[in-house]
């Protein structure tokens, strides 16, 4: 694989499908998406169930490979990758935060922002400063050490937000990521999210169903049966 | 990396102890069933050794007839010897260092309230030379006794014990049969024999007061004879055998009446029956590990659908397939690992209790043991393949959306 480059945006999507079964049970849950993602912006995907929404998130974070289509990450064409070849573009630049936080359970915060690193190889002592910083970043340096179930919502997902940043990606790719929260916790992530992306400059695309989240982002794209309808920037833009 | 992987095997195996020892349940019992048979297996082939060591490696037995070992043979009973017999083979030979005439059968040994059923020995004091016994009291019998035939006895430690208890026997008077008999003298206890047999339980008098108070003939049915040291075993039964046909007038072409048997053939002979019982009771244990590692299978794939979100985890933060393989296979290997380890320990406990029980020496075998290591590592390997190629080729996707 060879190193991502500059000058391209971030992240080129054209005309990626990506299509279910065969015959009369094929299900289009992409059809043919155009988009360009510059480094530095915060993109809101909404749209009704069965938009593919979440498909174009797993076709963006390498999960799924597109069944047509070309996807360059960073002037790099990704789509036709192998499984392995996509698991070391996540390793090394991509970001994921889940609607179920998706943390180990009976494993502490600490270790749980670790797991990235430890696949990156990085030796134990620099795995600890790196996940240290990163769960201090999203302001639970003191709770390093409690497994998930000590934790709340709230707080699964900001060690779920502490494992995102901690293998410093280019882009954070984050998944209904309020979905399981109350609407106070869910703006607290909302404004670390926020954060994130204005002062450290982090990429981040999110998929959403609540418009109150969509908001906080900089730029709303809405799909339609696998389309993208429209593509604006939100009032935060500016 | 690797180190990692094994620190989370390891979590995850105590994660869930009890179900992970009752996994391994298997394995322990099979290697533990090989590890103590060995043990024993080795003791005991060592303890026979010893014991015809001590017997004499340079040591023969004459017996009549043939097919000794099988209990005679069918039709007539073979001739028996006699002490003038035994007497020309010994001045014959020059390479035969001492022959003992023998006769012997069981009898009841009496004294106050207490008796014994025990070898009732008659023969003289070449014997003691011949078989290498040495005495803890008293003394051998004299010209006198042996001539006329005197009511004297030399007793074993085990007829000490259960007929004197903690007083001194010598001196004493002991009833066999009709036969009143004077204790002249006791042997210094062998202890048991490798399959337990007592070798100190015994009465021994003059031939001549055998033959005539208790054989009620003349007859010798047996013959001990030392061969010289350095004299090979096996050239010395070939010149007792010619020898023998010599003094028994056995015409060319016809068989032998009497059988020469080495210590070597008897130590032989034993083993093997130990080595038979090794075997089947490997084969038993070969089961026990084949059933040992279906069951780590079994745990593993459970392992596995239990923990596919953590594989989906995994995998989207950037594990590859081969990674989720080995975490999974190094798991695998770990657990039969830790039940090989439990096996080994309580088959080298048995294999303890064992040679506590039967009196013989403790000999673990480094070389089955580390056999046993390797081969829990591999039924972990071979049966951990499966449950991990399972895991690692999970979608990623689907992983992380299993409830």
């Amino acid at each position: 694989m060879t190193e991502p480059q500059g000058a391209a945006p971030l992240i080129r999507l054209r005309g990626i499908s990506r299509v279910y079964g065969h015959g009369d049970a094929e299900v289009r849950a992409l059809d043919g998406i155009d988009l360009d993602v510059e480094t530095g912006e915060f993109v809101a995907i909404m749209g009704p169930s069965g938009s593919g929404k979440s498909t174009a998130m797993n076709v963006i974070g390498c999960l799924d490979a597109p069944t047509a289509g070309t996807y360059h990450f960073s002037g790099v064409e990704v789509a036709g990758l192998s499984r392995d070849q996509r698991a070391l573009l996540r390793r090394h630049y991509l970001g994921f935060i889940f609607q179920g936080y998706n943390l180990l359970p009976r494993t502490s915060a600490l270790h749980n922002v670790e797991l990235p690193l430890i696949y990156k190889g990085l030796p134990r002592a620099t795995r600890h400063a790196l996940a240290s910083q990163a769960l201090a970043r999203v302001g639970l340096a003191e709770r390093a050490h409690h497994d998930p179930s000590e934790l709340s919502g709230g707080q699964q997902q900001r060690v779920a937000i502490a494992r995102a940043l901690a293998g410093n990606p280019q882009v954070i790719l984050a998944d209904e990521p309020t979905g399981n929260l109350d609407t106070h916790l869910s703006a607290e992530i909302m404004e670390v999210l926020g954060d994130l992306n204005r002062n450290d400059g982090l990429t981040i695309v999110m998929v959403t169903h609540e418009a109150d989240m969509a908001a906080y982002a900089k730029r709303l794209i809405w799909m339609v049966d696998g389309r993208i309808e429209s593509d604006r920037p939100t009032d935060r833009a500016a | 990396m690797l180190w990692e992987t094994v620190r989370l095997a390891v979590q995850a195996i105590f994660r869930n102890g009890l179900r992970s020892f009752l996994t391994v349940l298997g394995i322990v019992i099979g290697v533990g069933a090989v590890i103590a048979m060995v043990t024993v297996g080795q003791g005991s082939t060592e303890q026979v050794t010893s014991d015809v060591e001590k017997l004499g490696s340079n040591m023969l037995m004459v017996l009549p007839g043939q097919d000794a070992m099988e209990g005679g043979a069918l039709g007539s009973p073979p001739p028996m010897f006699s002490t003038r017999m035994n007497d020309l083979l010994e001045e014959q030979m020059p390479i035969i260092d001492v022959s003992a005439p023998m006769s012997t059968t069981r009898g009841r040994v009496i004294f106050g309230n207490e008796n014994r059923r025990t070898d009732v020995i008659g023969t003289d004091n070449r014997y003691f030379t011949a078989a290498r016994w040495e005495l803890a009291r008293g003394r051998l019998f004299d010209a006198t006794e042996l001539k006329s035939g005197k009511a004297v006895c030399v007793i074993g430690e085990s007829v000490r014990k259960q007929l004197f208890g903690s007083s001194d026997p010598i001196g004493e008077e002991v009833r066999i049969k009709t036969l009143s008999c004077e204790i002249i003298g006791l042997t210094r206890s062998k202890g048991a024999s490798t399959f337990g047999s007592d070798q100190d339980d015994f009465i021994i008098m003059p031939l001549r007061t055998f033959q005539g108070r208790i054989a009620g003939n003349t007859d010798v049915n047996l013959m001990i004879v030392a061969v010289r040291q350095g004299v090979d075993t096996d050239r010395a039964k070939a010149e007792i055998e010619a020898a023998m046909r010599d003094l028994r007038r056995i015409g060319a072409g016809e068989e032998d009446d009497f059988t020469v048997m080495d210590m070597k053939q008897l130590a032989t002979m034993l083993s093997g029956i130990t080595d038979i019982l090794t075997g089947l009771l490997s084969a038993v244990a070969a089961v026990s590990l084949l059933v040992g590692g279906i069951g780590i299978m079994n745990i593993m794939l459970v392992s596995v659908t239990e923990r596919t979100r953590e594989i989906g985890i995994r995998l989207a933060i950037g594990a590859q397939a081969r990674q989720v393989l080995l975490q999974f296979l190094v798991e695998a290997i770990i657990l039969s690992l830790f039940g090989g380890l439990i096996g080994i320990a309580v088959g080298l406990g048995f294999g303890l209790l064992g040679a506590h029980l039967l009196a013989i020496p403790f000999r673990p075998d480094p070389g089955i043991i580390l056999l046993a290591f390797g081969f829990s590592a591999a039924i972990g390997m071979i049966f951990g393949y499966f449950p991990a190629r399972r895991a690692a080729r999970l979608n990623p996707i689907d992983a992380l959306r299993h409830e």
